[in-house]
């Protein structure tokens, strides 16, 4: 780490233990909450529902401990109630973050509790940065994992409870790009072309055939227009044939795609023409006629596609 | 049993808006402005209007335009499928809705921001890959990046100059045509703005063989026709031009715009349906025809037709071309309004208007002693075309 890198870090740690708050929870500890909490997670606790055994061992209704931060949560609009301080605790992870690591995660939370919170107590909380570490590299990216721990209080200020929230601050590794993988427009894929693009990603070229007169088609579709059976199969094809028609396509430009782009109509030796597109040539030196032979690209999103070559080269 | 048909429904209105490269207002406004001019034009009242028809295509549900010009009972409506290639459907479903009684007076509407909203010339991009039909079809050719509609008619193209030797100069005489019309027609965009073989010939490649300036414009306007029975119609102010016939038509192993699998690729088959349809309905042949409407989104298909609809033999309409005889001057000139290449791509419809005007003889390239039109329609899908004439 240069010595650049470790003034930031003692900027960000010099904020460790400065202590941020006082916030204030809007609502008092109230029944509909817990109980709206209690259906929401699946307990059903009788002591947090039925309103007479909190009563008996505490002298009134009292909430789960698990929910002590639902109580000083901010509401949807971001805003904590009038009198809450609104410094920022989270300055660290904005160092961090100017530092060149912009993406974070929560990575866990451990609550302790002094006591049970009981209905009618409105309770508050401040802040601390306890911790930021080293550079830590993880499955995720290298980053810091940054402490915070939250005190939270009674309205005698009295400490009811505390929890530690950790986070990860970090940046993803330089993912390698998958340019060898090019991304094309997909097909749609229907029952009755399935087997054409499975095919082609265990490298075989398949064409439909009609079960009952035998007769190849393509592209494939429900019923033979020859002898309207329903009912066919594939077969592997000898992915060898002739340029019928060709078009070298200039526009519009697709990404992923070559430009300009060669693509062939090729009556396979079998009968059928497909349509794919034409490499190891010269886009201005195609001939109609000449013979080729399938290979297979691979393409992003798990898709292969046939691209046919000359036989013997260019 | 077709020949009944033959004039017995007239086009009597013509509305159309402004083309342009950016409307600046909506497509239901631009459909309602063509709509409203297209009634004034033939003197009817909106509120006589018992049928509309359009495109598939088109973005103006029938209920808002019949809403917008204050219809009152709606009897008849319908939609043709295929893009350009329902150019002339409307007209057929006017002309037998009217002759069977169902409606009596029939608006044929295209309304499109086609330049400014959408651009059919950036192709299929960006569709979820669902399983739906119409989406894993164009997984035979997306994936490939044959994604837009120039380059899939650029393979069929290919294949027919490789069969009858036509060069891109033969489609090139084509679009300098055009443009040569479309100089002189002040509502084109390319008014005064004609091209020469070589500006065709040096305009980049858009998906070869196809250049840039083989490909039409991408418009943004509206059209709109007015149909009436041959009876009503010799009440109202314009002088009537009568439906002689009208057609659809799908061929054998038929697809949108890839049918490379049929025995050829080199005609258009479809076209041919429709022409012996329309020459049977009409009583007419190719010669009875002063000039035509060739549908035009791209060259190539224009000589296709020409032989398709019996101007020229298989294979030799490269010769009618090099003769000029579509040009201006020509035996046949072929769109004189500017086709969609020099006037607009209000995807056909403006088409057939200026077949509309050729017969009244209110066409700014007027052709002398024009008895009757051919309009054909986009091709290389399911298709359609009409034969239009005086009484």
């Amino acid at each position: 780490m240069s010595e650049q890198n470790l003034s930031w870090l003692d900027e960000a740690r010099a904020l460790i233990g400065h202590e941020y708050g006082k916030v204030y929870a809007w609502d008092a500890v109230n029944q509909p909450m817990v109980r709206q909490w209690c259906e929401a997670m699946g307990v059903d606790n009788a002591l947090y529902l039925d309103g007479v055994s909190a009563k008996a061992r505490f002298g009134a209704n009292v909430a789960p401990p698990t929910m002590l931060q639902v109580w000083v949560l901010a509401g949807l609009n971001g805003r904590f109630p009038e009198g809450s301080a609104t410094d920022n605790p989270y300055e660290v992870l904005q160092i961090i973050e100017r530092n060149g690591y912009p993406s974070v995660v929560a990575v866990n939370s451990e609550q302790s509790y002094r006591r049970y919170l009981k209905e009618g107590e409105k309770i508050a909380f401040t802040s601390q940065i306890e911790s930021v570490s080293e550079e830590k590299t993880t499955g995720l990216g290298t980053g810091f994992f940054v402490t915070q721990l939250l005190n939270f209080y009674d309205e005698a200020d009295a400490l009811v409870g505390q929890m530690r929230f950790r986070l990860f601050k970090f940046r993803a590794p330089e993912r390698a790009r998958p340019a060898d993988k090019p991304r094309r427009p997909l097909p749609g894929i229907s029952d009755e072309n399935r087997f054409f693009w499975d095919g082609l990603k265990d490298r075989k070229l398949k064409i439909q055939r009609c079960t009952a007169c035998n007769t190849l088609r393509h592209p494939p579709g429900p019923a033979c227009p020859d002898c309207h059976s329903l009912a066919s199969d594939s077969v592997e094809v000898s992915g060898r044939g002739r340029i019928y028609s060709y078009s070298v396509v200039h526009h519009p430009t697709l990404p992923g795609v070559p430009q300009p782009n060669p693509v062939g109509l090729i009556e396979l030796t079998e009968g059928v023409r497909v349509v794919a597109g034409l490499v190891d040539v010269d886009p201005a030196h195609i001939e109609i006629g000449r013979e080729v032979e399938v290979d297979y690209l691979e393409c992003a999103d798990e898709l292969v596609i046939p691209v046919f070559r000359p036989v013997g080269g260019a | 049993m077709t020949q009944q048909l033959n004039g017995q429904v007239a086009i009597v209105g013509l509305g159309a808006t402004e083309f342009s490269k950016d409307s600046g207002r909506s497509e239901i406004r631009l459909a309602t402005e063509a709509v409203l001019a297209a009634l004034a034009d033939a003197g009817i009242d909106p509120t006589e209007v018992d049928g509309l028809s359009t495109f598939a295509v088109d973005n103006n549900p029938e209920r808002e335009v019949f809403r917008q010009i204050g219809g009152k009972e709606l009897k008849f409506f319908s939609r043709i499928p295929e893009g350009g290639g329902a150019a002339c459907g409307p007209f057929l479903h006017a002309m037998m809705a009217i002759a069977t009684g169902v409606a009596n007076v029939v608006v044929v509407y295209r309304a499109m921001n086609e330049r400014s909203w959408y651009r059919f010339g950036a192709g299929m991009q960006g569709k979820a890959p669902d399983p739906f039909f119409e989406t894993t079809n164009f997984g035979w050719y997306i994936p490939h990046g044959l994604v837009s509609p120039a380059s899939w008619v650029a393979m069929s193209a290919r294949r027919y100059m490789h069969e009858y030797g036509a060069v891109s100069e033969d489609f090139g005489r084509v679009a300098v045509a055009a443009r040569d019309f479309a100089a002189t027609n002040p509502a084109a965009f390319f008014y005064g703005k004609p091209i020469t073989l070589e500006e065709h010939q040096a305009s980049r490649w858009i998906a070869e063989p196809l250049h840039l300036l083989d490909c039409c414009q991408e418009s943004d306007g509206a059209v709109a026709m007015v149909l009436v029975s041959r009876e009503y119609a010799k009440k109202l102010k314009q002088t009537p031009v009568f439906l002689k016939a009208a057609a659809q038509g799908t061929a054998h192993d038929q697809q949108m715009m890839t049918s490379y699998y049929r025995p050829s690729i080199s005609g258009l088959p479809e076209a041919g349906l429709v022409a012996r349809q329309l020459w049977q309905m009409s009583g007419l042949s190719p010669k009875d025809i002063q000039t035509a409407v060739i549908y035009d989104h791209f060259t190539p298909f224009v000589l296709t037709q020409l032989e398709e609809y019996g101007f020229a033999g298989r294979g030799e309409a490269k010769y009618f071309v090099r003769e000029g005889r579509h040009a201006r001057g020509g035996d046949l000139p072929v769109n004189t309004h500017g086709g969609q290449l020099g006037e607009a791509y209000i995807h056909g419809v403006n088409g057939v208007a200026e077949a509309v005007r050729q017969v009244r003889g209110s066409a700014v390239n007027q052709v002398s002693g024009v008895r009757n039109v051919l309009v054909t329609a986009g091709t290389g899908v399911p298709t359609s075309g009409l034969i239009v004439g005086a009484d």
